[in-house]
């Protein structure tokens, strides 16, 4: 009934896969395929372009721009000029260059960003994989933990610890956002390591006797990280529209340095006078930004995703 | 065979009650009235519930009953990968290799675990990590036990994967499971669980999850790498099919229970236990073409609703009186074969209920058209 075609099969070669054996000489692991899929994302590939050419900009653009951002000249048009060959984004009503204020702006916004979603990334990476890993009591001990920081409204907390920890300095207002949403992150991660613990792959690493540790970091971790990846990239994008919140409302990075926070909240008084370009250029910088940083998130959510082939 | 173990001690936490004598040295493994319970939200799951069995070095043993009869728990709770909680080893002894396992630190089990018994799993879709190399995944097995250098553990992948058949294996270690076929993943694991040279195997439905062709070729490979290495084998099946082709003895399980045990022959070919009796008559080649096929009538029992008595008295057709009050035991007859059936005692032997003294004689009669 069950007669196999070879009587030895410890010994004979296997039929039923040599076809694929000259398309598999590359071998590529689930990170290579991820960065395959991904370059064939075309909105993720513009998103991506839009963000290094920002990125670019917001290094290149001080250095060579010719307008000092903060500094106001010594003569100036009251009410600013309209954008012209020489001010392509006007000047405020300070006489400054409003494009060289978004110039220098960028980097603020973009550290601020990045350096508080990367806090907020490894505090919760680490608490939610020792939640997860651990179980039981030290696993409700950090939810609840979690629950605390959730139950709090995230804006009022970071307006209380903008002013506590040194008003007006960026590095403070990273380590505000990274300290205050690393919840998020927890969570994710925890869920991902509860469902993986449950995994086949790591019930046979138990059974031929690997180790309680390394099963934890070798083999779960690096499987839970692909939607942790995705959610850092669109916490980053709302970091940056926060950033530029809490600047408007004068909580953020000192008012006197150039950041699009500070444009906007700068250019509130001036919106209805038909001085558009003061509040237009850095709202627009603002939602180019975000749309490409997610543009970029979704791609990755694409490609991380091993149920989504494209 | 076994040593009786009363059946009502009820463990204490952290505290067992003492251990019977080792088997004898031809035993590799004996389970000893081994009862898993779940503790779930809606009560208890007895899914093994006295459990008894024994393998003899380089013996095969397959281990059949239907999905949820407790077969795979039995397994993992041998190589201890139970989850406690909510799993709990309510009460038993499992003997491997002269050491009982139950009462070994966590640190010991894992020592034995891939070293002296693996494990072949159901899904070798899933059974393997996706973010490393199949060699990578041999070789950890064979770095935690045999406390060699890496690249002598690469070798000993290499060379694991030829034996398993898979060609040019210097390229196939460097591959991740995504790039290999079911069949050929199933190949790997089988290479993991044998890297270590392990006394016995345990396969939980290897060949389920595969399709027909490639699960012959799997089931062949098993055997001839079983009789090449002369380990022992526990093959955990749903399919009689597959254990009639592959193991050298047969216990079969039904709700928690081993019901009937014996030499392949024995039990294929004179089940004593009603249940195995009707298994073997559902085999649809047991049907003439045009025949409705035979089939067990009733379902299984309710796992939070056991039956008192026999656990297949409501489906059995020979069920009488004393199967609804009284469990038997696995009761010796002829030279191996053991069945827990009260159809294989004598009458006088049969318990009888004290309340009612004035009770027929059990008689055996048959139930016909009982649903």
């Amino acid at each position: 009934m069950m007669t196999p075609p070879t009587p030895v099969p410890g010994a004979a070669v296997v039929e039923e896969d040599n076809v694929d054996l000259d398309v598999a000489l590359v071998s590529l692991n689930q990170w290579q395929l991820a960065i395959k899929r991904f370059l064939r994302h075309r909105m993720a590939l513009i998103g991506l372009a839009m963000f290094s050419f920002i990125v670019l900009v917001a290094i290149i653009g001080p250095i060579v721009g010719p307008y000092n951002p903060i500094q106001i000249p010594g003569a100036h048009v009251q009410g600013g000029d309209a954008p012209s060959l020489a001010h392509p984004f006007g000047t405020d009503d300070a006489g400054r260059d409003v494009f060289t204020m978004i110039v220098n702006g960028a980097h603020i916004s973009l550290a601020v960003g990045f350096f508080a979603t990367l806090i907020a990334g490894v505090i919760g990476v680490i608490v939610g994989a020792v939640a997860g890993a651990a179980g039981g009591f030290v696993d409700n001990l950090l939810m609840r933990v979690v629950d605390v920081f959730f139950a709090i409204p995230l804006l009022f907390l970071i307006l209380v610890a903008a002013v506590f920890f040194g008003q007006g300095s960026m590095v403070a207002l990273i380590m505000v956002f990274g300290f205050l949403q690393w919840g998020l992150i927890a969570r994710l991660v925890r869920a991902e390591f509860l469902s993986l613990r449950e995994a086949d792959f790591v019930e046979a690493a138990r059974a031929v006797g690997v180790g309680r540790s390394r099963i934890t970091f070798r083999h779960i971790l690096p499987n839970a990280l692909g939607p942790v990846i995705v959610v850092m990239t669109l916490l980053m994008a709302s970091n940056i529209v926060l950033e530029a919140f809490v600047s408007y409302l004068n909580f953020g990075v000192a008012a006197t340095e150039a950041t699009w926070g500070n444009a906007l909240s700068n250019a509130q008084p001036a919106m209805g006078d038909g001085n558009w370009w003061w509040a237009f250029f850095p709202g627009a910088a603002i939602a180019i930004t975000v749309i490409s940083v997610n543009f970029i998130g979704d791609g990755l959510h694409d490609a991380l995703d091993p149920r989504s082939r494209l | 065979m076994t040593t009786p173990v009363d059946i009502k001690q009820v463990a204490v936490p952290g505290q067992r009650a003492p251990l019977g004598p080792p088997p004898a040295e031809d035993v590799l493994l004996e389970v000893r009235g081994l009862k898993t319970y779940f503790h779930v939200m809606d009560g208890t799951v007895a899914a093994v519930d006295g459990v008894d069995f024994q393998i003899k070095r380089g013996e095969t043993l397959g281990l059949v009953g239907e999905s949820g009869c407790g077969k795979s728990v039995t397994s993992l709770t041998i190589m201890r990968l139970i989850d406690i909680p909510p799993g709990e080893i309510v009460a038993g002894e499992i003997w491997f290799d002269g050491r009982e396992i139950l009462s070994m630190s966590p640190a010991e089990m894992r020592r034995v675990r891939g070293a002296d018994m693996s494990m072949i799993f159901q899904e070798p879709m899933t059974s393997l990590n996706p973010v490393f190399t199949v060699g990578y995944q041999i070789a950890e097995a064979v770095k935690a036990h045999m406390g060699v250098s890496n690249r002598e553990a690469r070798d000993r992948a290499i060379e694991m994967l030829s034996l398993v058949g898979i060609p040019s294996p210097e390229r196939r270690v460097k591959q991740y499971p995504h790039e290999l076929s079911g069949g050929m993943r199933q190949r790997v694991m089988i290479a993991m669980a044998l890297s270590c040279d392990p006394k016995l195997i345990i396969a939980d439905e290897p060949t389920t999850a595969l399709d027909v062709t490639i699960q012959a070729q799997i089931l062949e490979l098993i055997k001839s790498i079983q009789q090449r290495t002369g380990t022992a084998l526990l093959l955990i099946t749903h399919d009689l099919a597959v254990v009639a082709e592959t193991v050298e003895r047969i216990a079969v399980m039904y709700a928690g229970k081993i019901v009937e045990n014996g030499t392949a022959e024995e039990v294929l070919l004179s089940p004593k236990h009603p249940y195995t009796q009707g298994l073997i008559t559902s085999i649809p080649s047991n049907v003439a073409r045009g025949q409705r096929l035979n089939v067990i009538k009733g379902t299984v029992p309710n796992p939070f609703r056991m039956p008192v008595g026999c656990r297949f008295e409501p489906r059995c057709p020979f069920a009488f009186a004393t199967c609804k009050d009284f469990s038997p035991e696995l009761r010796t007859i002829g030279e191996n074969q053991q069945s827990a059936c009260w159809l294989q005692y004598p009458q006088s032997e049969l318990p009888v209920k004290n309340v009612d003294p004035a009770a027929p004689m059990p008689v055996a009669t048959e139930r016909v058209g009982h649903s």
